[in-house]
């Protein structure tokens, strides 16, 4: 039988019950798009330590993140071996307007800061003003989308571990330099942080809370970091160095329990239109069994009757997936914008993409597996009984 | 001649095909005593199926008086209809139309249904009918356990069930061989002559229609002539 | 209802694939469902029982946890002398002076590192102040000693955390001479100590917080207009209920929020599921819609028997969804308050209230399913259907 004739019959077929037919692509439609949206969501969660760098180490209080630093190791771990550069951040913890608009707030020093990450992209005269102005913030390109904002508006943050509401003018908004580089931080200048403690809590002057290490060759990571750890052994405040992109997992990994159940529902969507899926054809196939009786009562092969199933199957599940996908980008869109600065950044990955087109296939074939199976083992004269 | 149970006054009925409408009931009269047995025939496209549908109250004609035990049931809406029919008609159809899931005894039980009765008399009325048609030892049985005769003569008990005065056949022995098509049409003849019931049955099968005490035979719409069988 | 009961169920048992497939898709909707609201019930239940409304807590204004909070002892005794405060049978106060810090422990099976929650407790914190928690194996700690008594959940999951071993952190080794339980409540997710003992080590010379109890619930209003007005010090007083309750609401609502937008989306799938299944129940029984309404069943009994068989169908989907998520009340579940960042492990729970909204959740779509089908069946034309046998 020729390809063409072939495809024409699928066609026409999948096309009888328009409004199953419909239906079931609706369904699918659906999963595609929810499946890549959580699946987003899952590679969101995990934006920040893809976008963390194995050629960085953090070096933190040894007791946990909340415990500063002392300003002056920064001096000994500059002068460690392997070491090319030194930076430091205090986590500022304000809030902007209400609880629910999150964003990560760092006290920085700017000039090492910004040299350790070229991946935040500002422009040359923005850097200049920022670095003027004392009170200036830098913030990401997604902290200003979000909530409107732009260069020389002036954002207060109410303290939560510093007291009292800061105001800070914005001098300038980075990029990322990848689609996967987190812009929605905000920084300003540590210097400034240090000086209003210095008079309101003393006793917190002249501390921060992680230093940001610079490594002169990138595979010397976990050397230079014991290095560094063995250097504060059983001072007053050990430390605990790792790269850049541990530090962020062992972040995720406290969250990892929400993860795992987006993880896990996004499979189940997959099932539940699985089953809608199986249904569909499982019917069609009933209804159709003193056709497929006279195919065979024609001459034709169980397997010409088994593809006939799985032709149609696969053509409702393909054109669902690709459909689904299609969505998946706007809505991931919508979404993103909705969840504010929640997540550092939120992308359809090609990843994403391929896993949907794969489970589009996957769903064409399972759902037809019974029922041709059934179809193309049936006897002859059984199924032209059927006729009625 | 006894009252009539079925009076048919210049009945009309098309149906729409393409937009046109083809005429299938032209202005025809007709009268069935109480207590007749009639076998309507025809070639197909006669009318004779629509006929019977008419008088059965599930289709509604276009025109004219369709008066039934001295109702007009063309004037009928559409919810009275359904209550009439539960009361008045009995139906038994070609391919029996018995419900597949559910067993001798509880599809015999439907139309009782719609009856006030309890359960305990559903089941007296329902035992009687089955024996009626000499089936109670199958009345544990699902359609598909049963032979075509079998589930005809269940579908017989069905339309009895309820008393009601007109019972309406359509090609009731159609899909049965010959000894069970007998079988079925003594059946009927039981229910006409022991029960005194009005059966109108549409049949295309002379030997069938011998059956009955009198044949209409149809025409493009028109009864062609009354031939008594006695 | 005229048209019998078992009609309805045989047809749905007739065709046991497709309402397997189809209750089967359902059941996965409400199971996504009910174990959404069975997570909030149970972050709601442990959070909400960590707290007693008798009792205060006072942190620094705007801190909102106990973590950024900070009290120094000036400002402690100033609170600590305030006349609402309540005295215990022995004629000492009330008052816990604590203090809380993070620290970072070693997970006992994936060795992954998590943040618990460290409070320096005062020995009144433990007795007076939180009847709800009881000692369960070893004993309460030694005030000025290196001891420390860990929470249920921390030492079941934390390695070194259990009865008689030892962590390290702030340069010194505590010793863990009890575990303790509250009714499954936050505290479970922390270890205590003796507060001036842990503030030595971690070298803090102020609180985090205080918590006390009051002579009378009714002074509360008082007395936080009180010392929240009062210069020296820049505290604000909630009750310990209301605090926690705070604590969790930002994971609370994005559980709840993700979760039911989850399953609306879901339910869609399953809803077309149960639509396409009751579309071709009743077109392969369009002979039998004609039978039932010539014996005379009317068309709102055809409308009710289908739409019957879709209820049905979802309450199957219910049924399965809730037995599914009932298992999951086997399960505690660990993760990061964001607000306090501090690890806080939940469990499951299954409410009666849970089951009925997801038993109403599965049968409202099945109704909406089986809607236009039914719908469908009701609206044939005898002949028509007749026919078609």
């Amino acid at each position: 039988m020729g390809s063409r004739y072939f495809l024409k019959l699928i066609f026409r077929n999948a096309l009888r019950q328009r409004l199953r037919a419909a239906l079931t692509l609706v369904g699918l439609v659906i999963a595609v798009m929810a499946f890549g949206l959580l699946q987003t969501i899952v590679q969101a969660w995990y934006a920040g330590a893809d976008g963390a760098s194995v050629n960085r180490l953090v070096t933190r209080n040894a007791i946990s993140l909340v415990f500063p630093l002392p300003l002056n190791y920064r001096d000994k771990i500059r002068q460690t071996e392997g070491v090319s550069a030194v930076s430091y951040a205090s986590w500022f913890g304000g809030v902007y307007i209400t609880e629910k608009n999150f964003f990560p707030q760092f006290a920085v020093e700017p000039i090492s800061y910004f040299s350790l990450y070229p991946e935040y992209r500002i422009e040359e005269s923005q850097m200049r003003e920022f670095l003027h102005d004392r009170h200036g913030a830098v913030i990401g390109r997604r902290v200003a989308d979000v909530y409107g904002l732009k260069v020389g508006d002036v954002m207060p943050l109410r303290g939560t571990i510093y007291p009292g509401t800061w105001n800070f003018v914005i001098r300038a908004i980075y990029d990322g330099a990848q689609p996967s580089t987190d812009t929605s931080q905000f920084f300003f200048h540590w210097e400034y942080l240090n000086e209003t403690v210095k008079k309101t809590i003393p006793r917190r002057a002249n501390q921060i809370g992680v230093y940001v290490i610079g490594l002169r060759d990138a595979s010397s990571g976990a050397v230079v970091a014991q290095r560094i750890d063995r250097g504060f052994e059983n001072s007053l405040a050990e430390t605990l160095t790792e790269t850049e992109k541990a530090f962020q997992l062992g972040f995720v990994s406290m969250t990892e329990a929400i993860v795992v159940a987006i993880r896990i529902v996004s499979f189940l969507v997959i099932f539940i239109i699985l089953a809608v899926m199986a249904n569909t054809m499982a019917m069609t196939a009933r209804e159709r069994v003193a056709e497929y009786a006279t195919f065979k009562a024609l001459g034709f092969g169980p397997r010409f009757v088994m593809s006939l199933i799985a032709g149609e199957s696969l053509l409702l599940s393909l054109l669902g997936g690709a459909i689904g996908i299609a969505l998946t980008y706007p809505l991931a869109r919508e979404f993103g914008l909705a969840m504010g600065t929640l997540f550092k950044s939120f992308t359809v990955s090609s990843e994403t993409i391929g896993l949907q087109a794969g489970i589009s296939l996957l769903l064409g074939v399972v759902a037809a597996i019974v029922p041709a199976i059934r179809a193309a083992q049936g006897s002859i004269v059984d199924g032209l009984r059927h006729m009625g | 001649m006894k009252s009539p149970a079925i009076e048919i006054r210049q009945l009309v009925k098309s149906y729409q095909r393409g937009g046109e409408s083809v005429p299938v009931l032209r202005h025809l009269d007709l009268d069935i005593a109480a207590g007749d047995f009639v076998a309507l025939m025809g070639p197909s496209g006669s009318g004779k199926s629509t006929l019977l549908n008419l008088i059965a109250g599930i289709d509604k004609p276009d025109s004219g008086k369709l008066l039934v035990s001295g109702v007009d049931i063309a004037q009928l809406s559409e919810h009275a209809l359904a209550h009439w029919r539960a009361q008045n008609v009995g139906f038994i159809f070609q391919f029996y139309n018995l419900m597949p899931v559910l067993t001798a005894f509880e599809n015999v039980e439907l139309p009782l249904l719609l009856t006030p009765l309890s359960a305990s008399e559903r089941r007296e009325h329902v035992l009687t009918a089955l024996q009626m048609v000499g089936l109670q030892d199958r009345m544990r049985h699902y359609p598909g356990e049963l032979s075509g005769g079998q589930q005809q003569r269940v579908a017989i008990a069905r339309a009895i069930i309820t008393d009601p005065r007109i019972v309406v056949a359509d090609e009731p022995t159609g899909d049965l061989d010959r000894s069970a098509a007998d079988d079925i049409l003594h059946l009927l003849t039981r229910l006409n002559k022991e029960l005194g019931k009005t059966i109108v049955m549409v049949t295309h099968d002379p030997h069938a229609a011998s059956f009955a005490s009198h044949i209409q035979q149809l025409e493009k719409g028109l009864l062609v002539h009354a031939i008594p069988t006695h | 209802m005229a048209i019998p009961f078992s009609y309805t169920l045989r047809n749905l048992l007739a065709r046991s694939v497709t309402t397997l497939l189809t209750a089967g898709g359902m059941g996965l909707v409400v199971f996504v469902f009910a174990t959404v609201l069975m997570l909030e019930e149970g972050l709601k239940q442990t959070l909400v029982q960590t707290g007693s409304m008798d009792n205060v807590v006072a942190i620094r204004r705007a801190a909102q946890t106990e973590v950024q909070s900070a009290i120094d002892r000036t400002q402690a005794a100033i609170i600590e002398n305030q006349p609402e405060i309540a005295l215990d049978r022995s004629g000492q106060l009330l008052v816990s002076k604590e203090t809380v810090v993070l620290i970072n422990l070693k997970k006992r099976d994936s060795l992954a590192p998590a943040n618990v929650m460290i409070r320096g407790v005062a020995p009144v914190g433990v007795v007076g102040l939180r009847p709800q928690v009881h000692i369960v194996e070893g004993r309460a700690f030694k005030p000025g000693s290196a001891e420390i008594i860990t929470g249920r959940s921390v030492a079941d999951r934390f390695q070194g955390a259990a009865l008689g071993q030892r962590l390290r952190f702030a340069g010194r080794e505590w010793t863990v001479v009890g575990v303790f339980e509250s009714d499954k409540s936050g505290f479970e997710s922390e270890v205590w100590g003796d507060a001036e003992q842990l503030m030595q080590s971690f070298r803090r010379p102020v609180y985090s917080s205080m918590v006390f109890k009051l002579r009378s619930e009714s002074d509360f209003a008082i007395l936080k207009a009180r010392i929240e007005s009062d210069p020296r010090l820049s505290v604000e007083l909630k009750p310990e209920g209301l605090y926690y309750e705070d604590q969790s609401r930002l994971l609370a609502n994005f559980i709840k929020y993700l979760g039911l937008t989850l399953s609306v989306i879901f339910s869609l799938g399953a809803v077309i599921g149960a639509t396409i299944t009751m579309y071709a129940s009743v077109a392969s029984r369009t002979a039998e819609i004609g039978t039932l309404r010539a014996l005379g069943f009317t068309r709102s009994n055809v409308l009710w028997a289908f739409l019957f068989e879709a209820l049905l169908l979802g309450g199957a989907g219910g049924l399965l969804g809730l037995g599914l998520a009932s298992f999951m009340q086997f399960f505690t579940i660990s993760t990061m308050n964001w607000q306090s960042f501090s690890e806080l492990a939940f469990r499951f729970i299954l409410t009666p209230s849970i089951g009925l909204k997801s038993m109403g959740f599965a049968l409202i779509m099945g109704a909406v399913g089986g809607f236009l089908p039914s719908l469908r069946a009701a609206r044939m034309n005898i002949v028509t259907a007749l026919r078609s046998a």
